[in-house]
């Protein structure tokens, strides 16, 4: 059976939620304790921009299986403001946040694909999948 | 939720054994400042071996603390940094520059004790 899990990001403590919740389905897939840690790493990230720009929105976590792989995937998905320059939010070092900029870029390098659609005034959707080796 | 900071002569000991919420972290943050100034300590140590996932927001707080301490007058030594926390950290891209860092904390107050000596 595939497992799946939504957490709503709508303070801070969504942020922690999502990340134990990613962390244990990673551990019961399989990932190895690096692997874990992206994984858990990748889920604070993108949970964290929800809270920061838009306030709320959500973080599902799950199996997938595709041409004979195992993986995760984690869809962060909000109503928010939408970014304005795609372009630029992957740049390394980018930040309106006064934070480090490694955040979406970051989340791209710790897994295997990355997906990001955003609509201005809409909202944004951010898909990303680790396989298991 | 408070990370206790222990206080050995003239250093402080701090264990992060907590799951680091943001708010957590920033409260942190002061508190070892606080305590710094309160104790006049030359030197902390922050203990991360049960630290499980640091993201890039932990790691900025960890890195103004460094800073910040610095800009007081004591130094500060991360130890115990798990495998999987360092690769991810390298993953994204994040550097902790001039940052003390040590195996564990024992090296960790050794290393401590060579900076204010030497």
């Amino acid at each position: 059976m595939q497992v799946q899990t939504h957490v709503d990001i709508n303070s801070e403590w969504g942020i922690v939620a999502a990340r134990q919740a990613g962390r244990k389905l990673a551990r019961e897939i399989g990932f190895g304790s690096v692997d874990q840690a992206r994984i858990t790493t990748a889920i604070s990230e993108l949970a964290r921009n929800i809270y920061l720009y838009a306030n709320q929105g959500q973080i599902k976590i799950e199996e997938v299986t595709g041409s004979g792989k195992r993986g995760m995937k984690i869809i962060a998905s909000d109503e928010g403001p939408g970014i304005k320059d795609l372009r630029r939010v992957m740049e390394d070092g980018f930040t309106t946040s006064g934070g480090l900029g490694a955040g979406l870029p970051g989340v791209k390098r710790l897994m295997d694909e990355f997906g990001i659609e955003s609509e201005q005034d809409e909202g944004t959707v951010i898909t990303t999948i680790k396989w298991l080796r | 939720m408070r990370i206790p900071i222990l206080k050995l002569h003239d250093y402080l000991l701090i264990s992060v054994q907590v799951e680091l919420d943001d708010q957590t972290a920033l409260r942190f943050q002061e508190d070892v400042l606080e305590k710094i100034h309160e104790e006049g300590s030359r030197g902390v140590v922050i203990d991360l071996t049960s630290v499980e996932m640091i993201d890039s927001f932990i790691a900025k707080v960890l890195g103004d603390v460094v800073d910040m301490s610095n800009l007081m007058g004591a130094r500060v030594v991360l130890t115990g940094i798990q495998p999987a926390v360092a690769i991810t950290l390298i993953d994204m891209g994040i550097v902790l520059d001039e940052v003390p860092t040590a195996l564990d904390l024992e090296q960790g107050l050794e290393r401590l004790q060579l900076e204010l000596e030497g």
